[in-house]
């Protein structure tokens, strides 16, 4: 793409487009906002084509000083590559999720969204230190306000929740910014990627960052700002917010927990493997007694993201890849679940599961989409989770096989949490006439689900279009890391000579002899 | 292109097909569609099977697509095809052929055919790439999808709560197998450093007496990944500890239950433990093991199949049984007398689900036998169905002559786990030798219960139904939800005039249609054949397996050379046990409740299935939900909430009564100290 700033160009898109919203009448803001995202999805997929994998490791580059030291610079991997298309990706479709729902202020919220892909773009794209953290932290504000004016009843509750929880970890985080960029001398991401920092002061850097990225992550036991955001966030907020924003927390800790601190991070990777085996199961029993819909999903996301954690912090390729694989694959399967969630929301204005039953009688086709979203949550091999759940699983079991057996007992609870919830809410007996009188998925709502069901199955059938970008990056990260890497507990040691020969004669069969022996 | 493709992908096709077209296409299309591709696959698939027979067909693997590579971690989605899946091959497409035929007649009034086919067709292509995998991730993939099309078919009736119920339990209890499986397959690829099956068996003896660290303790290798991986066989099989979903599972409707549950999906675990089979034999404890399960399984699901009142599950406690018998002949390194039970297993099996589905047909859905009785000569065909099917489980046959299917497979395994000569595989021969007494008694006892004695009809609810029904009170029907497997019946052919003084209730019982009883006639013919026919190419030659599985050629012998009473064995206890039963069912038929008294508690032991339902319940499924509630109500919202934002939010309340102006609760203010922050930081660093 000689000459063209794409990246820039994404960003302006939804610029201008969040501007004219501000300006327009409810009918015209929802074009424009569509068309934008529309646009960036385009942008998106001519990044993705013309992405060159196996070239330089940072593509697409752009830069322009600003004032001491301190520039605009853009640029991005194979890692970011990805999740900059999952972002464009989702945004079109959180548009039409607002189509018919939002009422109220629909230029402002038409607003906030292309504000906020503006800036979850700018956190995946930036190559500058403190131009990465304005765009991670200015992404609170659009979100907060959506969650504060567009959302459910304890919608201030929850929005003081989210700005709290957030605000507090990223405090901690700029001064650690800061002190590195005193240190190093330098604003450069790539550049701070390779400095090594003395080891005592990795430390501490790195609880500073974790604290922000534990925070967005979330992992337990900073994660209680989630349900409740997700349960007030309008539909298109939550799936934003799983889909996107919980994933900056992971691309946080792949572009600078990991490569920044290696060996802060393999130091307290134990903390990471206590706090996400505690995720995995709590917040997997917790999610089996949930009454509502959202506080569900959103409890599972906690435990799926556990799963990335662990995965990254694995210190291997098949860990940080599964790690990845989970982010993107979660992206789209509980960004599908809170569609879900949504369409029957729209309905009957309940959440509450027990007020459905049995809409696979009048509701089949949502069924069966909403069946195989479940499933992909489930982690069942062909769908997108499975692939990053394995990798991820597979890349543990090198380094600790306690933290893999419990975390893999997620795969039993998701089962029974998820298979509960479908049973409840799709299975059973049309309980309610309300319920039982709503109409199937409509041709805006198909335009929704159909996609992210056919890219939920492309990622779990041919994973190799989303691990061939990111393979060379992960590589990298790995030869950083290799000086760190954790010996783990297998420690596979051979057989002595003589064992092998006594160990062969014992799984010989035995002789003709010794059968008819035994006769007599 | 290779035909394996169209066997495989044809069923593949004809789901989704199927399955979206739905009631767009009509149930007509879908049912023939689906129903095709069965056949099509079925028709390629015995000339796999028969030149493999003929030692003429060479194994081969066809590649797909590539799927995942991570690192040195990389597997593809390919078919293989060598003997071992060519009798799987066989076993699979034939037996879904003829369910999905049976299914026109069975499920000829249920509103939701369509739905159901696709169903059936899905879990023949997941049960296909199961047995074709060439890596241990793809065996995974086909696992859990056929965990998915059970799951889906278990609670096919999904009105129901027990349906639903016994659905998630399936696939919740088969994830706990899932979790060994997975953690065998992370193992697996850490010691071999790949998940191709073929590199994996190569490289296995090189890996004996190595010994590896294991949640902190140091343990043999091969006996770790080994009990690791059949411990999801033992979730697939049924396997003691993991075996309460079965049972259950057969709330499905009954071609389900033949084809899943007894043919198919649950011999999975045995075909994976024979794929595998070189990795095994270097795993001696891992082998105990499979053997000691296996054995402990065979003789529990006998005895509480003794037990039970309805025909569906006794014949599923029966499956549970026989599986514990392909375990065990695994386990003691007959592989192929394992594979030969598997096969012949299937054929009766399957026919005695499909038996027992005609005569719940019959009798309009009741499925206790207590109100069978005298069904002989209403439905002469289907007994007679049934009667090659207890024929062939209860291994009826002439010593040195031959017999039905049962007699040749169940023998060779009793024979060769005494052939063995171990401890452990002597332990497997009494146990299997008293199950099989068992498994004659409540075969016969079935038989017995169902087709003589006098009409037992008129207290069965479903039948005074039927009579009602037919009596003009067509309506009543609509006040009675659940009973969808009954709604819309055929009820015209009873005949409205009753004689309640035998038994039957005025009710007529009549045969099934003829798409039902061609698949009996078929399965039947394999349960009378399949065990004579094939004998001498499963036991005794290493030509016909080419390697496919560990072929033990001096246990072989061994198993030729015991001495005449071991051989005599299994048919001296099915003779008594049919004696046993003969004098309870049929000479003194108040026999079985005085011992059932008599043995009260020992009774209610096997009748309430060893209680193992009430324990689980007891420990985990209350525990999980107890928790579930503490861990959000106590945890999250008493401690964290409270001492976290809430607790802040206090904190700063009472602190900052003098600053209310700058915490004006608005958020643009926030938002532009923040700026003002932000601004003074960079300032700081930067000048």
């Amino acid at each position: 793409m000689g000459g063209v700033p794409i990246l820039s160009l994404m960003l302006l898109v939804p610029l201008v487009g969040g501007l004219a919203c501000f300006f327009l009448e409810a009918k015209a803001a929802r074009m424009v906002a569509l068309v934008a995202t529309l646009i960036d999805l385009a942008l998106g997929i001519v990044l993705w084509a013309n992405y060159d994998i196996g070239g330089a490791q940072w593509q697409f580059t752009e830069r322009a000083a600003l004032f001491a030291g301190f520039q605009y610079a853009l640029g991005i991997d194979g890692i970011a590559l990805l999740l900059i298309v999952l972002s464009v990706f989702l945004m079109p479709i959180c548009i039409l999720a607002s189509w018919e729902s939002i009422e109220k202020r629909v230029g402002e919220y038409m607003a906030a969204f292309l504000f906020m892909e503006l800036l979850m773009i700018g956190v995946f794209a930036a190559q500058d230190l403190l131009l990465f953290y304005i765009f991670f932290e200015a992404g609170l504000i659009p979100m907060y306000l959506i969650i504060g004016i567009w959302g459910g009843a304890d919608r201030i509750y929850a929005s003081y929740k989210f700005f709290l929880y957030t605000l507090l970890g990223s405090v901690v985080m700029l001064v650690a910014m800061l002190w590195m960029i005193r240190e190093a001398g330098t604003t450069d991401i790539p550049t701070l990627m390779q400095y090594d920092f003395p080891v005592q002061a990795q430390t501490w850097l790195f609880l500073a960052f974790f604290a922000s990225f534990a925070v967005k992550m979330p992992m337990w036991p900073v994660h209680t700002w989630l349900p409740d955001a997700h349960v007030q966030a309008p539909t298109a907020g939550s799936v934003i917010l799983a889909g996107v924003l919980l994933k900056m927390g992971g691309y946080g800790f792949i572009r600078f927990s990991l490569p920044m601190f290696p060996e802060a991070s393999a130091q307290l990777a134990w903390l990471i493997f206590a706090l996400s085996m505690i995720a995995v199961v709590v917040t997997s029993l917790i999610a089996l007694v949930q009454h509502d819909m959202k506080k569900l999903i959103a409890y599972s996301s906690v435990a799926h993201m556990a799963i990335v954690t662990i995965g990254l912090f694995a210190f291997n390729v098949q860990g940080i890849e599964g790690g990845m694989m989970v982010m993107l694959g979660h992206g789209l399967v509980s960004g599908a679940l809170f569609l879900c969630v949504g369409v029957i929301y729209d309905r009957l204005h309940t959440r509450e599961i027990d007020r459905y039953g049995g809409l696979s009688i009048n509701m089949p086709r949502y069924a069966t989409l909403f069946l195989l979203f479940t499933m992909a949550s489930v982690g069942l091999p062909g769908t997108s989770n499975f692939v990053g759940e394995f990798l991820a699983l597979a890349g543990i079991y090198q380094v600790s096989t306690w933290v893999t057996l419990v975390c893999t007992t997620g795969i039993i609870l998701g089962a029974a949490y998820m298979l509960y919830l479908y049973w409840r809410v799709a299975f059973g007996v049309q309980k309610n006439a309300d319920a039982a009188a709503m109409p199937d998925l409509n041709a805006r709502e198909w335009l929704m689900l159909g996609p992210i069901a056919a890219a939920v199955l492309w990622m779990g059938v041919y994973p190799e279009s989303f691990l061939a970008p990111m393979r060379k990056d992960i590589a990298a990260l790995d030869a950083r890391l290799s000086a760190a890497k954790p010996a783990g507990d297998s420690k596979l040691a051979p057989a002595r000579k003589e064992q092998v020969r006594t160990h062969a004669a014992n799984a010989m069969p035995h002789h003709e002899t010794a059968g008819e022996g035994e006769g007599h | 292109m290779h035909p394996i493709l169209i066997i495989v992908f044809a069923p593949l096709a004809a789901a989704i097909i199927g399955g979206l077209g739905n009631k767009a296409l009509g149930s007509t299309v879908v049912k023939s569609i689906t129903t095709g591709a069965l056949f099509l696959s079925c028709a390629l698939s015995w000339p796999i099977f028969l030149g493999f027979l003929g030692e003429s067909y060479t194994p081969t693997v066809v590649p797909v697509l590539q799927w995942v590579q991570s690192g040195s971690l990389s597997f593809d989605w390919a078919l293989r095809v060598d003997t071992l899946t060519a009798v799987m091959l066989v076993v699979i497409t034939t037996v879904s052929a003829l369910v999905h035929l049976y299914s026109w007649g069975y499920m000829d009034e249920d509103p939701d055919q369509p739905r159901f086919f696709a169903y059936l067709s899905l879990f023949t292509f997941a049960m296909l790439m199961l047995v074709t995998a060439d890596n241990l991730v793809q065996m995974f993939f086909g696992w859990e999808g056929v965990g998915l099309a059970s799951y889906l078919l278990i609670g096919f009736w999904f009105r129901k709560p027990s349906a639903n119920k016994a659905a998630i339990k399936a696939f919740v209890v088969n994830r706990v197998g899932d979790l060994g499986f997975m953690l065998g397959i992370f193992g697996t690829y850490l010691v071999f450093g790949t998940v191709s099956i073929p590199e994996i068996l190569a490289a296995a003896p090189g890996m004996a007496g190595s010994t590896i660290g294991f949640l902190g303790y140091r343990v043999d290798t091969m006996d770790v990944l080994c009990i690791l991986l059949f411990i999801g066989a033992m979730g697939k099989s049924a396997q003691l500890g993991l075996h309460t979903w079965l049972p259950d599972a057969m709330e499905g409707p009954t071609p389900v239950s033949a084809l899943i549950h007894a043919a198919t999906m649950v011999t999975a675990g045995v075909f994976m433990v024979c794929r595998l089979s070189p990795m095994f034999e270097t795993a001696p404890i891992a082998l105990m093991f499979v053997t000691f399960i296996g054995a402990a399984t065979c003789l529990f699901a006998a005895t509480v199949g003794t037990t039970q009142w309805d025909i569906k599950r006794v014949i599923a406690y029966s499956t549970c049984s026989q599986l514990g018998y392909m375990f065990f002949a695994a386990g003691v390194g007959a592989y192929n007398a394992a594979m030969f039970h598997l096969f012949t297993h299937a054929f009766f099996k399957a026919l005695l689900f499909l038996g027992a589905g005609s005569v719940i047909h019959a009798m309009h859905h009741e499925q206790d036998m207590r109100y069978y009785g005298g069904l002989r000569k209403r439905i002469p065909l289907t007994f007679w169905a049934m009667m090659a099917g207890t024929l062939a489980i209860t291994g009826v046959g002439i010593y040195e002559v031959g017999g039905f299917a049962g007699y040749h497979s169940k023998d060779a395994i009793l024979e060769v786990s005494w052939a063995r000569g171990t401890e452990i595989s002597h332990f497997a021969f009494w146990l299997g030798a008293f199950a099989a007494l068992l498994t004659s008694f409540y075969s016969w006892r079935l038989i017995f219960l169902t087709f003589f004695g006098k009409p037992r009809w008129a207290e069965s609810e479903h039948i005074q139904h039927a009579v009602h029904d037919a009596h003009g009170h067509a309506d009543s029907e609509h006040d009675n939800p659940p009973a969808q497997e009954d709604a819309g019946h055929d009820v015209a052919h009873h005949v409205p005039h009753s004689d309640h003084g035998d038994g039957t209730a005025g009710y007529h019982p009549h045969e099934s249609p003829l798409t039902m009883l061609i698949p009996l006639g078929v399965l039947s013919l394999g349960a009378v054949f399949a065990g004579y026919l094939f004998n001498p190419q499963f036991l005794n030659s290493e030509g016909f397996w080419k390697g496919a599985i560990f072929f033990n050629e001096n246990l072989m012998h061994a198993m030729h050379a015991v001495p005449l009473w071991v051989k005599l064995t299994a048919t001296v206890v099915m003779l008594i046990g049919f004696g046993i039963a003969w004098l309870g069912y049929i000479r003194d038929t108040g026999m079985p409740e005085r011992a059932a008294r008599q043995l009260g508690p020992v009774y209610s032991f096997l009748f309430n299935k060893w209680y193992f339902d009430e324990l689980y319940h007891f420990l985990f499924v209350r525990p999980a939900f107890w928790l579930g509630r503490k861990f959000w109500k106590v945890g999250d919202q008493g401690i964290i909430d409270r001492f976290g934002p809430d607790g802040a939010a206090r904190v700063v309340a009472l602190g900052s009564v003098g600053n209310t102006r700058v915490q004006s609760g608005y958020l643009t203010t926030y938002a532009l100290w923040m700026l003002v922050g932000v601004v003074g930081a960079i300032t700081w660093v930067l000048f």
